[in-house]
């Protein structure tokens, strides 16, 4: 065991040769997924910085004008979009994803339970270009008929993603509700308390932060949703009066304009990209620690 | 021992490495057209027959936008750029060669449900610019107007907002007057599915494009027309570029050469207009 060694466990058999390459194999492809990490950010730093110095962090970040002809590169309405978006999406889902939860975990029948999962796990399978085409064809004319203005708006945005993130919060809470140790909904019941009392009572209460973990999951996949949105929004960089409004996200943004950009419009897209980036971290940060604390592997 | 595993990582990485740089080098008879969405269905038209013409050759066409097609010619990543709009004064300096290969007119289309035939000029620039907000207040039923645009930077939305002036010169650059809470497609595609299934959108396309789920309607009374583009009579029509940054290559001078012949001019003169 020489101290150069100390990344790779030692092997007991040193002269295994086949042994040791596939040790650092495997080593080589462990650092191979942090180097894409340290790259990218690396790349969106780099890139997205000098935007900000240039327009300035304050500008950037609180001017609800975006015209890059003009040279406004303002990008409140479009934080606004993603978290109107993201967070009436998680309103929705999460109150159908985590009864859906409770109903596979504790209420349904294997037989019932084993096809619901099958939908819900086929559901995840879907590409996000389907859902927004489906949102496009069914949901837009939809509000089109009933709201008027067209129909893409951000209320069909938090539609499609509310479909898109319930397997996420629907598994990951199924998950962490039968990780709640049997004792407590035994004993529950064997105090008289119902079924239902129980489920609300003790077996949410105790599975809470790994159903927190589902939720801040579900949000990190609505913020970082690019084409189903596009599809539906209306992509209109202003800041939304109503759900009927049209709205471009941050996602769409960089998706919608990056392939025309050049100059500083292109540098503005890549310090888009950083402000989401800020964002995704912050929910990854807060999943971690939630998931820490509640017995969810993931 | 530790040597000859190091050793060995070093071959694979290295053999890994230069793989990958062999299979993007591209042979010599290979072709890498990028850049104007609205350009692309025509460039590939004319690949297509080309490469009928002559077994062998490859020829790749890309639609990533206006934009990108320029940064690719000057880069040299692309053998020859596309672009549906005229180059910026900062493109210029770049001194790249530009061929015009077609004229080509932009349609203002609206919804087959709607009954307004023709709109002036100044009446498309105020609708975009929302000054106009409603159908009846250019002859038609009382609906409010839904404008839908391209994404900024889009030769086809540069071109049309340039013509129209919905864009105004400022500092040297057209500065965008579009009205902020127009929708925006990407594509003219999107814009032809958004435009076929709102009753109240209007909406600008590449004439090439245009097909019956959207109506195009007349620009000051005239019909957008080949004829009536070649004619100088129909406004709003902007030229398609081909852009070669330095000396063309022998594949790109003969792809050139054969646009530019019967052949290829009549391939383009089917929607577009072809140039001399």
């Amino acid at each position: 065991m020489t101290p150069k060694n100390d990344l790779v466990a030692p092997v007991v058999n040193r002269r295994n040769l086949a042994e040791q390459s596939a040790r650092f194999c495997f080593l080589f492809c462990a650092l191979l997924a942090f180097a894409s990490l340290v790259i990218i950010i690396a790349f969106l730093l780099i890139k997205g910085l000098p935007a900000i110095g240039k327009i300035g962090l304050w500008n950037f970040l609180t001017d609800t004008d975006w015209n890059p002809s003009n040279n406004q590169f303002g990008i409140l309405s479009m934080i606004t979009a993603t978290l109107l978006s993201s967070l009436g999406a998680l309103l929705i889902s999460v109150v159908i994803g985590v009864l859906t939860a409770v109903f596979l975990a504790e209420l349904a029948t294997a037989k019932i339970a084993r096809w619901l999962r099958f939908a819900i796990e086929l559901l995840a399978g879907i590409p996000s270009v389907v859902f927004g085409f489906f949102g496009l064809v069914i949901i837009v004319p939809f509000i089109d008929r009933v709201a008027g203005g067209g129909g893409n708006s951000l209320l069909a945005a938090i539609i499609i993603l509310s479909m898109m993130i319930l397997p996420t919060i629907v598994s990951i809470s199924e998950m962490s509700l039968r990780a709640v140790p049997r004792e407590y909904k035994e004993g529950s019941l064997a105090l008289g308390a119902s079924q239902i009392q129980t489920i609300f009572r003790v077996l949410l209460p105790a599975a809470g932060s790994g159903v927190a973990a589902a939720i801040m999951l579900g949000l990190g996949r609505a913020i970082g949703e690019t084409m189903a949105v596009i599809l539906v929004s209306g992509n209109s960089p202003i800041m939304p009066g109503s759900l009927f409004d049209r709205v471009r996200t941050m996602t769409a943004n960089i998706a919608l304009e990056m392939g025309y950009a050049s100059g500083l419009q292109q540098e503005a897209l890549f310090a888009t990209g950083v402000v989401l980036f800020v964002f995704i971290m912050l929910i990854n940060g807060a999943v971690t620690v939630l998931a820490a604390r509640s017995g969810v592997k993931r | 021992m530790k040597k000859t595993i190091y050793l060995i990582l070093a071959i694979v990485l290295i053999i890994g490495s230069t793989m990958t740089f062999a299979g993007c080098g591209s042979s010599a008879k290979n072709l890498a057209l990028v850049g104007s969405t609205s350009v692309q269905p025509l460039a590939q038209e004319l690949a297509d027959a080309y490469e009928k013409a002559n077994p062998g050759v490859k020829i790749d066409v890309q639609g990533v936008g206006s934009t990108a097609g320029v940064n690719a010619a000057h880069d040299k990543t692309a053998d020859i750029g596309m672009s549906s709009r005229d180059l910026t004064a900062e493109e210029k300096q770049w001194k790249m060669q530009e061929i015009v290969l077609a004229l080509d007119g932009i349609s203002v289309v609206i919804n087959p449900e709607n009954q307004t035939t023709d709109l002036s000029v100044e009446q498309i620039r105020k609708i975009f610019k929302g000054e106009i907000t409603n159908w009846n207040q250019v002859g038609g039923k009382d609906a409010p107007i839904l404008v839908v645009s391209r994404e900024a930077g889009s030769g086809t939305r540069t071109a049309f907002e340039e013509l129209t002036k919905v864009a105004v010169k400022k500092d040297g650059k057209d500065v965008s007057l579009l009205k902020a809470d127009a929708l925006v497609a990407d594509g003219n595609g999107s814009i032809q599915a958004n435009v076929a299934a709102k009753d109240n959108a209007i909406g600008y396309m590449s004439m090439g494009m245009v097909d019956k789920a959207v109506k195009a309607i007349k620009v000051d009374g005239v019909q957008p027309t080949v004829a009536n583009v070649v004619a100088k009579q129909y406004s709003l029509s902007r030229p398609f570029l081909l852009l070669i940054n330095g000396e063309a290559g022998e594949p790109a001078k003969a792809f050139m050469k054969f646009a530019s012949s019967p052949e290829g001019k009549k391939i383009i003169g089917e929607h577009y207009i072809a140039v001399e």
